[in-house]
């Protein structure tokens, strides 16, 4: 059995990565899971410097769900690269740096910085919907995305993954102008953006009123997205949302995802990405399934 | 850091103090580990509230086994744990944050306990855990007390009522005024606007405050970044200014935190 996959090149032991933003740096959750048995951890997003977030409060729950609007916190790529690399670098694990800016050239520096690095890939966060300037505005416009990637590609050492935002009106536009553009990776879904009203204070859940909802809740909308881009574009995929278990994970896997990520769901069980390995294997013996690589897109 | 983990507990027992405010005893190893200002979370069985409840550790019964949690029934999550018996399974993760600076405490003559509301609770194990003369006030909303029994073996007990039906008509803070108390450190849980007066009065009178916060959080073990607050100088961990409740805090030293 072989549950090993290749994305641009790159080999990972197994399908199975940390969403952005969901795991911090790997650091807080490394107290419940052998980092070592995971695919790849993707970090919460960097920026060239520290940025403060929204303010509070910044979740929400909703029905088999939850809204964020953490605003991109983040402690700058100079710590990044001080503290999170040199403790993630210890574990036998893919390291995917997510890269977030309000400018491209806030985007190229951290590109930049991370050159020499010992970093296996890199993931444009152009989709966070709970930022006002940059990130999202990349992400919604062909044009402009088309525009970001090419820069990015054009100064990046490692492999580039676009992360996309499901809130565009076609998501294999996006997909097309990226592929184009010369990314190796796609990642989808990132979040929808959402609301939700306390209709007891008679104010908005959230202090940014509006954030991108994740979690089960999702996972319908994300699958369907990822079939879509699967069948409109040669790149691989790295396929997200609302991932609670190794059943989850094949259907995203089936619908052409090379890999998946787990977000929200770290939050209610700290055990679900060594969970979903074990549970990716189980699934593979069961089915006598040889190479994970077989399921990939095997749902036409 | 080390020893969180995410484990099924036993409730032990479960009874209504007062309405909408519930006090279960647990049986879990976390016992073990606990201190006073920590707090566990716990998940809904029903998987339409996916969140874990962060709700503070009320009582630590080491050589039992148990910890006690008493909470108010705020939402569908709360509203499923109070309906659990004697003998059901309740999923929790824990300990979680750091708690009251219990060992810095032991060498000061004397402390006040403040606890406001649902702020009450992580009062009484502190309480029990200082050996220090102790002033304990407490404020609620009006005669339906809850925890004063409890309260009163550990401290002098100073109570203030919203409406006045007993003790100091008022807040705690009314309640200090009144009876002209006087501490050298004080513990606080409880309502922002009351840390903030605590935060204020602390300032004004040149003594240490130790104030517990809440948030809306997701994770609770320092990786989503959903309850941060804001911090008077930059924070060691995020390099701006503000901190994780769940893992910096929920305890502060008033100083540090920019309510």
């Amino acid at each position: 059995m072989n549950t090993k996959i290749t994305i641009a090149g790159v080999e990972f032991k197994n399908p199975v990565m940390t969403a952005s933003g969901t795991f911090g740096s790997g650091m807080e959750y490394s107290q419940f899971v052998d980092l070592n048995k995971l695919g790849a951890v993707v970090t919460k997003g960097v920026a060239n410097v520290p940025w403060p977030g929204n303010p509070t409060p910044r979740v929400a729950e909703t029905y088999g769900g939850m809204l964020n609007a953490i605003g991109l916190q983040n402690p700058g790529i100079d710590v990044f690269i001080e503290r999170d690399l040199p403790f993630l670098q210890q574990f036998d694990t893919r390291i995917i740096v997510n890269v977030c800016g309000k400018t491209v050239e806030d985007y190229l520096e951290v590109v930049e910085r991370l050159g020499d690095e010992k970093v296996d890939m890199l993931e444009i966060n152009v989709s966070c919907p709970n930022v006002k300037e940059g990130a999202i505005a990349f992400g919604q416009k062909a044009d402009a995305l088309y525009d970001i990637t090419k820069a990015i590609k054009a100064k990046a050492k490692q492999p580039v993954i676009m992360k996309l935002s499901p809130n565009v009106t076609d998501i294999t536009e996006m997909a097309k102008a990226a592929e184009a553009a010369g990314a190796d990776a796609l990642s989808l879904i990132n979040t929808i953006t959402g609301m939700k009203i306390d209709i007891n204070r008679r104010t908005f859940a959230l202090a940014n009123k509006t954030g991108g909802l994740s979690g089960p809740a999702i996972k319908p909308v994300a699958v369907r997205m990822v079939y879509q881009v699967a069948n409109a574009v040669q790149i691989p995929i790295i396929g997200m949302g609302g991932i609670a278990n190794a059943e989850d994970a094949i259907e995203f896997i089936l619908a052409g995802a090379s890999a998946v990520s787990i977000g929200a769901m770290n939050f209610i069980n700290p055990y679900t990405t060594v969970e979903t390995v074990e549970g990716i294997e189980a699934y593979m013996q069961k089915y006598n399934v040889e190479n994970l690589t077989d399921l990939i897109g095997a749902v036409k | 850091m080390l020893g969180k983990k995410k484990v099924n507990a036993i409730v032990d027992k479960q009874e209504m103090l007062i309405e909408g405010i519930y006090d279960m005893w647990i049986r879990t190893d976390l016992a073990q580990m606990a201190k006073p200002g920590q707090f566990i979370s716990v998940y809904p069985k029903d998987k339409s509230t996916l969140l874990p409840r962060p709700i503070s550790i009320c009582e630590i019964d080491k050589p039992g086994n148990r910890l006690r949690i008493v909470y108010r029934v705020a939402g569908k999550g709360t509203t499923e744990f109070s309906s659990y018996k004697a003998g059901d399974t309740i999923s929790i993760l824990g300990t979680l944050g750091n708690g009251f600076p219990v060992d810095e405490l032991k060498d000061v003559k004397k402390v006040m306990l403040m606890g406001g509301g649902i702020g009450i609770p992580p009062m009484l194990e502190l309480a029990k855990q200082l050996n220090c003369e102790k002033d304990i006030v407490v404020g609620y909303r009006n005669e339906d007390l809850f925890l004063n029994q409890d309260l009163w073996k550990h401290g002098t007990l100073y109570i203030a009522t919203e409406d006045g039906s007993i003790g100091t008509k008022g807040n705690v803070m009314n309640a200090v005024a009144e009876k002209g108390l006087k501490a050298d450190v004080i513990c606080a849980c409880g309502p922002m606007p009351m840390l903030r007066a605590i935060k204020q009065y602390a300032k004004e009178n040149g003594i240490k405050a130790y104030i517990s916060l809440e948030e809306r959080m997701a994770c609770g073990v320092g990786a989503c970044l959903g309850c941060v607050c804001k911090t008077t100088e930059v924070d060691h961990h995020s390099h701006v200014n503000n901190t994780r409740i769940c893992t910096n805090g929920p305890v502060f030293d008033a100083e540090d935190v920019d309510i």
